[in-house]
């Protein structure tokens, strides 16, 4: 697993407050992981703050699941 | 006109966590005010206030057993206390609603005089610090309000009437007051009420301090700070928490075999038209308040056995509701007795009324009145039973409980053994 994707799991971990072993990379934060609208606010935030990127409101809607957001930080910090 | 009873209590306060705690402790003459240390105040006039008391021991606040450290990201200290609180009122009632009848009869009333206030001043920091992008989206919904009675409602699923109550140290009597009027109008059959505060941070105190109502001579000695009608009051002390109450119409409450801590019979209302900050110097608007409150239980000023004072400790304010309970009362002021149990626990300014009411409550159910602490050298006029720094046995059928707020708003609540 990249550095980056361990980092994400982390952060939502941490901010869903779930279990380690839910945050797969296929999973949802909405459907699966019991995020509402202004948890996925906050998630983005918390990965701006952590990758030091800028995740705008446009990409910021299109990151729905764990993988949606390791790639997006992966790619903006190549 | 449609009965209304307690059913259930609740509260959080510098004396710790639940009603059992906090009674067992207030009639031990203990105190919950100590000096601040969980921020700086060195620079600060005013250095002690009463702080709850957080961790998992006995009588501690567990934060996790109110939310989750998810959900409590969705609200400021206020809304915990709040919530707290209210589980334990809930639970104590007994009131689990299960159909969707009972639930849309079932409601909530609870205000905060501030709000999220340290959220506020940490969000501003941030807006300044780190611009507007770092501004969290819980930064309003934790912060407002009306958004105690909001998550109350969520948890339980209580659908019915759902309001706050702004007015300041008055907000938990009104609250209380005007809930208990929202089942006597039958808009609900019971109403889960009170109210919370936390503005215990440094921008409360700095505030509070500037509008010169704070304590500053007791910092060495904070347990003696909050002194109500002794001689060497200086201020009030700040202070946080929440009182809950289950507010239920009678025959609700007597066909499910609720336990009952009292009627409310009585609640009146009152403006100063005064002052923003100061109360009218003849006590006007507290002796209307009182009088309001007997008319509608009505029932004989000699009827009234204990008064649980406003009694913040101020200079001004404690004389001037003593002398409208001599002006209203007469000759029956020197027969009932009267505390201000902000010895103890210093001022919850939006909570504090309901935790008085509480306190009233306890009262009349154990006929013991909790004491006024520190009150060594009574000023001038006050004569009365202000049971002085020990509790007292005495019997209480009728109680009273007080609280005026900044922008002379007054209200006034009377419990009757039931």
């Amino acid at each position: 697993m990249s550095d980056v994707a361990e980092r994400v799991k982390k952060i939502v971990v941490e901010h869903l407050g779930v279990e380690e072993a839910k945050v797969t990379e296929n999973a949802s934060f909405i459907d699966d992981l019991g995020a509402d609208s202004l948890d996925t606010v906050e998630l983005v935030m918390a990965f701006e703050e952590e990758f030091g990127c800028e995740i705008p409101d446009d990409a910021a809607e299109k990151i729905l699941t764990v993988k949606d957001a390791i790639d997006f930080i992966s790619k903006a910090n190549a | 006109m449609r009965r209304v009873v307690v059913t259930g209590i609740g509260m959080v306060t510098p004396l710790g966590n639940g009603a059992p705690h906090n009674w067992k402790r207030l009639l031990n003459s203990e105190s919950g005010i100590r000096t601040i240390d969980h921020f700086d105040v060195s620079d600060l006039a005013a250095k002690v206030a009463g702080v709850i008391p957080r961790g998992t021991g006995e009588g501690e606040l567990d934060l996790d057993k109110v939310a989750s450290s998810k959900d409590r990201r969705r609200m400021d200290d206020f809304i915990i206390y709040g919530l707290g609180a209210a589980m334990e009122a809930v639970e104590d009632s007994g009131w689990m609603p299960e159909d969707e009848e009972s639930r849309e009869r079932t409601g909530v009333m609870i205000g905060s005089g501030i709000g999220g206030l340290p959220g506020i001043a940490e969000g501003a920091q941030i807006l300044k610090d780190s611009g507007p992008r770092r501004i969290s989206p819980f930064f309003i919904p934790a912060a407002l309000i009306n958004l105690v009675s909001g998550h109350v409602s969520i948890k339980y699923g209580f659908k019915g009437p759902n309001h706050a109550v702004v007015t300041a140290c008055a907000t938990g009597a009104h609250a209380i007051g005007d809930a208990a009027r929202i089942i006597q109008f039958d808009d609900a059959d019971v109403m889960v009420a009170g109210g919370t505060e936390s503005a215990v941070c440094r921008l409360g105190l700095a505030g509070f301090a500037a509008a010169k109502a704070l304590s500053t001579s007791y910092n060495d000695s904070p347990t003696e700070a909050s002194r109500p009608w002794d001689k060497g009051r200086d201020g009030f002390v700040m202070g946080e928490g929440a009182g809950i109450v289950v507010l239920e119409e009678y025959e609700h409450a007597k066909k499910r075999g609720a336990k009952i801590y009292g009627e409310v019979i009585g609640y009146g209302m009152s403006g100063d038209a005064y002052h923003i900050t100061a109360p009218a110097e003849d006590g006007n608007g507290g002796f209307r308040a009182m009088k309001a409150a007997l008319k509608r239980a009505q029932i004989n000023l000699d009827q009234v056995d204990y008064i649980n004072a406003h009694g913040t400790s101020t200079p001004l304010g404690d004389e001037i509701e003593l002398g409208a309970v001599k002006r209203l009362f007469g000759d029956h002021a020197y027969k009932l007795s009267m505390s201000s149990t902000k010895s103890a626990i210093g001022h919850l300014l939006g909570a504090a009324g309901a935790v008085e009411a509480i306190y009233s409550l306890l009262a009349m159910r154990d006929q013991t009145l909790p004491p006024t602490l520190n009150l060594s050298n009574p000023s001038d006029g006050c004569d009365i039973d202000l049971v002085p720094k020990v509790a007292k046995q005495r019997s209480v059928k009728i109680a009273m409980s007080n609280s005026f707020g900044f922008g002379g708003t007054n209200a006034s609540l009377i419990f009757k053994a039931v």
